[in-house]
């Protein structure tokens, strides 16, 4: 009797929660590498992403919270930081004069915003910053899918009934279907080193995965560890079972 | 009475500070029912996790500043500098999660088979302060990272007490140490968010002398009489609790190493921001009920002492079940409503973490009345009705029909 009494009362539940789902737009789900049990990062398509926020990306956002030596990860050797790091000047000081200075960059900075604090970004975009990207797939509900959903599904005519304020794009994704941002990247809008073929799906799955990477650089270590980790306590609970039972049977008998 | 240890310098210790003995007494001999089920593993997993979350929090504090201008980017460092400072950072995080779900179980045991009734009523009453300081604790960690729901469900929070007539405005400010949250009210919270769990310990011993004091209680709710009704805690719980902590560390692992942040809120990410709220705000998962309550009903006092009640409400419940039997076992109409009870709070639970507009507003009052009738009026009235089975006498009689055991 109880047992029906919960299945008409869960069938009830899921029933409202259908009834009053918002209407939202599906995200186009992508199969991720770095998904899953086993999940990894494809380096080939990382490096691919730098490149891509090197050259589109970072003219208005920062990833301050990623350092050079971080590269590695990518599969960079260390000679190819060094001369990468150099590539960029920060701001340095006080030196014994209590002047600040410029220097070349070493392994061990951040990524160099391209503003100094988030009152300048302000000031340049008309009030709205563009959020740094370090932490950006963690900081939304279905980051990756989201991200790659978002970039690639500007439309250049909204629907004719949908009013669009100048200076503003339509993008199905974002909250109210207006974006501030202006398409970011397109077909062939940079030229990838290693000749890969540069269309829409593919930069946005790079700079994805990239930015997946940035905001969870622990990711491979994590899972290859969590993998020993359980496969150990696995072991251990079993052994632990078989000597409860054990002990048990002293006072079963 | 008391055993001598064979160890000469054990032996010359011991008499002077009879540590030992009273670890032998706790943790060797104490006699413990012979009858208890798997549901009597979660006070040793609590236990476990506890001493797991003080000391990842130890590591934790090492290296995370509490300011506001550099709350957010150590906690980054710990995640990203600071060697395994992702794994420590993950277990604190998803163990205050684990540490919720398992005191759950543990009160949920303690309704289903009467633990609370005469004579553990102080016993009880120990575990619901444990469980209150929980509460703060947690939501005082959840301030610390200084993430958009860091900051905004401690301001959600602090304006409670504004609800207070008269005083309200002032003790917020008291509270925040200045007219809005910011570095004092970060400064304080990390505070008293290091203290905390060490009161916690203070009354967990208390929880467990009292525990030892009148026993545990067992499946079948009835008094232990007869001698070999009871085993000794050592080797047969020891080792069934290290079981128990096997599967859980299991559970655990999952989470850390492979959901780290599905249990969290993705807005925590965000640095706090004064100037931007949040779409909404909504607390960790283990609060959900609690908030369902506080925002069902449409004044703030009135709220806010409901969801004060939902809890305060607990102290008094060894004395509204009237009942005399204790275990659901020979309670046919109790446990029907126990369960009604369960879901009940699991859809509050849900409610709390929709907005509360339309039928989630209807549905989270409807859940709010019933969960106090449960309480104030199906509980008392129970008691006096309901034909309970009859109750064995000896846990054998009990266990006999179920298991062969003891011929």
């Amino acid at each position: 009797m109880i047992k029906k009494f919960f299945f008409i009362i869960f069938s009830f539940f899921f029933l409202i929660t259908n009834l009053f789902a918002e209407e939202e737009i599906s995200l186009k789900k992508q199969n991720w590498t770095f998904k899953g049990v086993f999940g990894r990062y494809d380096n080939s398509t990382l490096q691919r992403g730098l490149q891509i926020y090197q050259e589109v990306c970072s003219a208005c956002h920062g990833m301050k919270r990623l350092r050079f030596r971080e590269l590695k990860d990518l599969g960079f050797t260390n000679d190819q930081i060094k001369k990468y790091a150099q590539t960029f000047e920060i701001l340095d000081g006080p030196n014994e004069l209590g002047e600040m200075f410029m220097r070349s960059g070493e392994p061990s900075d951040t990524f160099v915003s391209p503003y100094k604090n988030k009152e300048e970004a302000k000031a340049a975009f008309g009030g709205i910053y563009p959020p740094d990207l370090s932490l950006l797939t963690k900081a939304l509900k279905n980051g990756p899918d989201y991200i790659y959903s978002l970039l690639t599904s500007y439309e250049e005519t909204p629907p004719p009934d949908f009013e669009l304020t100048d200076g503003l794009y339509y993008n199905p994704y974002h909250d109210g279907k207006v974006i501030a941002m202006p398409p970011p990247i397109y077909d062939n809008v940079i030229e990838y080193i290693d000749g890969t073929d540069a269309n829409l799906h593919q930069l946005s799955y790079d700079i994805v995965n990239f930015l997946s990477w940035a905001a969870e650089p622990e990711l491979q270590k994590r899972k290859s560890l969590g993998l020993k980790v359980l496969l150990f306590l696995t072991a251990l609970t079993l052994l632990l079972y078989v000597t409860m039972k054990e002990i048990w049977l002293r006072i079963e008998k | 009475m008391v055993k001598k240890f064979k160890n000469k310098t054990l032996a010359w210790l011991d008499y002077r500070l009879p540590i030992f003995s009273v670890l032998r007494e706790a943790l060797v001999d104490h006699p413990t029912p012979r009858n208890l089920n798997y549901w009597w593993n979660f006070g040793s997993l609590a236990g476990i996790t506890l001493i797991i979350m003080i000391v990842s929090g130890l590591v934790l504090s090492m290296h995370y500043v509490p300011h506001v201008d550099l709350a957010f980017d150590s906690v980054e460092h710990i995640m990203r500098d600071v060697n395994y400072g992702w794994l420590i950072r993950y277990i604190h995080s998803v163990g205050a999660s684990m540490f919720f779900l398992i005191v759950y179980i543990h009160i949920a045991r303690g309704l289903y088979y009467g633990s609370y009734k005469s004579p553990r009523e102080v016993l009880w009453w120990l575990g619901i302060i444990i469980f209150l300081l929980m509460i703060a604790t947690a939501f005082l960690g959840y301030t610390l990272p200084w993430g958009q729901m860091s900051f905004w469900a401690a301001t959600v929070i602090t304006n409670l007490f504004s609800a207070i007539p008269l005083v309200g405005d002032n003790i917020v400010t008291w509270v925040l140490g200045g007219f809005s949250i910011d570095n004092p009210t970060l400064n304080r919270f990390y505070s008293f968010h290091y203290l905390l769990p060490f009161i916690i310990v203070g009354v967990v011993y208390l929880h467990i002398i009292s525990l030892h004091k009148v026993g545990s209680n067992n499946p079948t709710g009835i008094d232990l009489t007869l001698k070999k009704e009871k085993i000794p805690f050592h080797p047969y719980y020891t080792i069934k609790d290290f079981f128990g902590f096997g599967v859980f560390f299991i559970i655990f692992g999952i989470f850390v190493f492979f959901l780290p942040n599905s249990l969290g809120h993705p807005d925590n990410y965000i640095p706090a921001d004064p100037l931007v709220t949040p779409e909404h705000i909504v607390p960790e998962w283990y609060f959900l009920p609690f908030y369902a309550i506080l925002r069902a009903i449409p004044f703030k006092l009135l709220g806010v002492l409901a969801m004060l009640g939902s809890i305060l409400i607990l102290f008094v419940l060894p004395w509204l079940d009237t009942c005399k039997v204790r275990s659901c076992r020979f309670r046919p109409i109790y446990k029907q409503f126990f369960w009604i009870f369960i879901f009940n709070f699991i859809v509050l639970g849900w409610v709390g973490s929709k907005v509360p507009e339309g039928h989630y507003l209807i549905i989270s009052r409807i859940c709010t009345v019933y969960y106090f009738t449960h309480f104030l009026i199906i509980l008392p009235i129970l008691g006096m009705f309901e034909k309970t089975l009859p109750v064995p006498l000896n846990i054998f009689k009990n266990l006999k029909e179920k298991k062969n055991i003891n011929k």
